[in-house]
């Protein structure tokens, strides 16, 4: 009995917030590997700093307020470079999800384009806008079109056909019959590519930061490159594989409150 | 098999009964006569897909609030004569006729797969069924008394995902009743049921069609579901009615008593003689 009990009633309660930590021993572990590793001399510094060198630096940046405009800087890039290209992918997966004509006219085309990597059009861009803000947007935009674009398209294509007649035989017009069944169907396709997106749209803005850009996270990595201060590059590297978490994590709360219906989402 | 289905059925029903009686009784009192059932009429039909015609000739009277049941082989034509009379499909000679003018809220068809929206909780999924009456203020209260009607009260709140087949299929038959139809057509709704299952929903069904006097027809490849439910069962054979059976035994049925076991007999020797024959 007391066993039983001294087994099940901690499980139950713990259970929720083990969960939520337990996905940081890994990274935690390696944090505390690579900085015994440094400090015993390992692993010189010259290749790989300690971590305690690297939030020294972040703190040094933190202080001069370098690290807050340059973070800001790359997260406006990113947020409006998808903003722009989650709006049209979803317009034009719309458009030829519902429209015949509309796909006939367009999906080859779009097709065509997609088989192109983004990056490679970096040369061309450059010519185009410079460096400038419109340079690294445009970009952004066009990684994160593709995903969107092709996930909404097949999301609503997808929609099972059954449910589609039932809303018509129940007299929806096309408006209701979009907001109540097309477009919930969609949803979890839609989800997905926004998830793609997110991570090619840090992808793109990193490299373009890199090659082209006179603030924001890729660049201040490259400053630190040319001046040899390897920490404040490995923590750039960090802060990506951070942002990139925060990105995910964003669309899954998003996911849990739209598809809470999904059997998939649901317990918890 | 068949007295071990029988033993465990008393329980079912009494639970349902409980569940369900009451509320009935108050849902009449409060709609009279207004929900009859409509007769209909066809002459005449016919329907072809490419080169198969696959009705040829339908003639068929159903006097209003008639319990009809449609059996026959697979390809046979029941399934698309239910389409032309629910309207989902055009016919292409003979007509149809409700012998007045009809409103799209008055003939609902329920299928074999519930087609829940998977999205909406289950009265959400109820008041889909009210059509145009979706906006109304009482929408709420018409579809929850829906619900009543079908046993589902207490589930009116749940996503379809975590309910049972049988479960589902009462939902999505609240959605077909909650806009008082006065035809309603049945495409194997109890075909991907368990066997326990199937029999409570049978007698569900019997009871809201007396209930709300709609005109209901039944199409079933279950001869035992057919002589169970309806008044009359139409053979199809090759597009064409080949039998018009009438069953006259006393209701609520008794399943299983040695009247309606004959009939299903001679409806099923019916269907295998023209198996026979080709």
């Amino acid at each position: 009995m007391s066993l039983i009990d001294s087994i099940s009633l901690p499980r139950s309660i713990r259970l929720p917030r083990a969960d939520g930590l337990i996905q940081w021993i890994v990274p935690l572990a390696i944090i505390a590997v690579w900085q015994v590793a440094s400090v015993t001399g390992f692993v010189p510094t010259r290749v790989l700093p300690a971590p305690s060198d690297v939030v020294l630096a972040g703190w040094k940046l933190l202080v001069s307020g370098e690290l807050v405009r340059n973070i800001w800087v790359s997260f406006w890039r990113a947020s409006i470079g998808f903003l722009i290209g989650a709006s049209i992918g979803f317009a034009f997966g719309l458009a030829n999800g519902l429209s015949q004509l509309s796909a006939r006219l367009t999906d080859t085309t779009l097709q065509m384009v997609r088989n192109v990597p983004h990056l490679a059009l970096i040369p061309l861009v450059i010519l185009w806008f410079g460096i400038d803000e419109s340079a690294k947007l445009f970009l952004v935009a066009l990684g994160v079109f593709f995903p969107i674009y092709l996930n909404t398209l097949h999301g609503i294509r997808t929609v099972d056909p059954q449910l589609i007649e039932m809303g018509r035989i129940y007299g929806m017009t096309d408006g209701e019959l979009f907001r109540r069944v097309i477009f919930p169907g969609a949803l979890p396709s839609i989800f997905v590519g926004i998830r793609f997106a997110l991570g090619i749209m840090w992808l793109t803005l990193i490299v373009a930061e890199t090659i082209a850009a006179s603030s924001g996270l890729g660049y201040m990595a490259m400053q630190a490159r040319e001046f040899m201060l390897i920490d404040v590059v490995v923590l750039s590297i960090l802060i990506y594989a951070l942002l990139g978490k925060l990105a995910d994590s964003a669309s899954r709360v998003l996911e849990r409150l739209t598809l809470s219906w999904h059997p998939a989402f649901q317990k918890r | 098999m068949q007295t071990a289905l029988r033993a465990s059925l008393p329980e079912t029903e009494l639970a349902g009964r409980a569940n369900f009686a009451p509320h009935a009784r108050v849902v009449r009192e409060e709609r009279p006569v207004q929900a009859s059932g409509l007769p209909l009429s066809i002459r005449g039909l016919r329907k072809s897909f490419g080169d198969n015609e696959v009705l040829r000739g339908i003639d068929l009277h159903i006097p209003a609030g008639q319990f009809v049941a449609i059996v026959g082989k697979s390809g046979c034509g029941k399934s698309t004569l239910l389409r032309l009379i629910a309207g989902l499909d055009k016919i292409d000679a003979g007509s149809l006729s409700f012998g007045q003018e009809i409103q799209p809220e008055d003939i609902r068809v329920m299928f074999q797969e519930p087609r829940l929206l998977p999205w909406a909780r289950v009265l959400a999924n109820v008041e889909v069924g009210l059509g145009r009456d979706r906006a109304s203020s009482d929408a709420h209260a018409r579809a929850e008394k829906a619900l009543i009607e079908v046993g589902l009260a207490d589930k009116r709140d749940q996503w379809p995902s975590v309910l049972s087949g049988g479960q589902k299929q009462r939902v999505a038959l609240g959605r077909a009743l909650v806009s008082r139809p006065r035809v309603l057509a049945f495409d194997e709704p109890l075909g991907a049921l368990d066997a326990l299952t199937r029999i409570s929903m049978q007698r569900l069904l019997e009871r809201v069609w007396r209930d709300q006097g709609f005109t209901a027809i039944l199409v079933t490849h279950d001869v035992s579901e057919a002589v169970a439910l309806a008044d009359r069962v139409l053979v199809i054979e090759e597009g064409r009615i080949a039998h018009d059976v009438t069953v006259n035994a006393a209701r609520p049925r008794q399943r299983g008593s040695a009247e309606l076991a004959g009939l299903e007999g001679s409806i099923l020797s019916h269907l295998l003689s023209a198996d026979d024959r080709t």
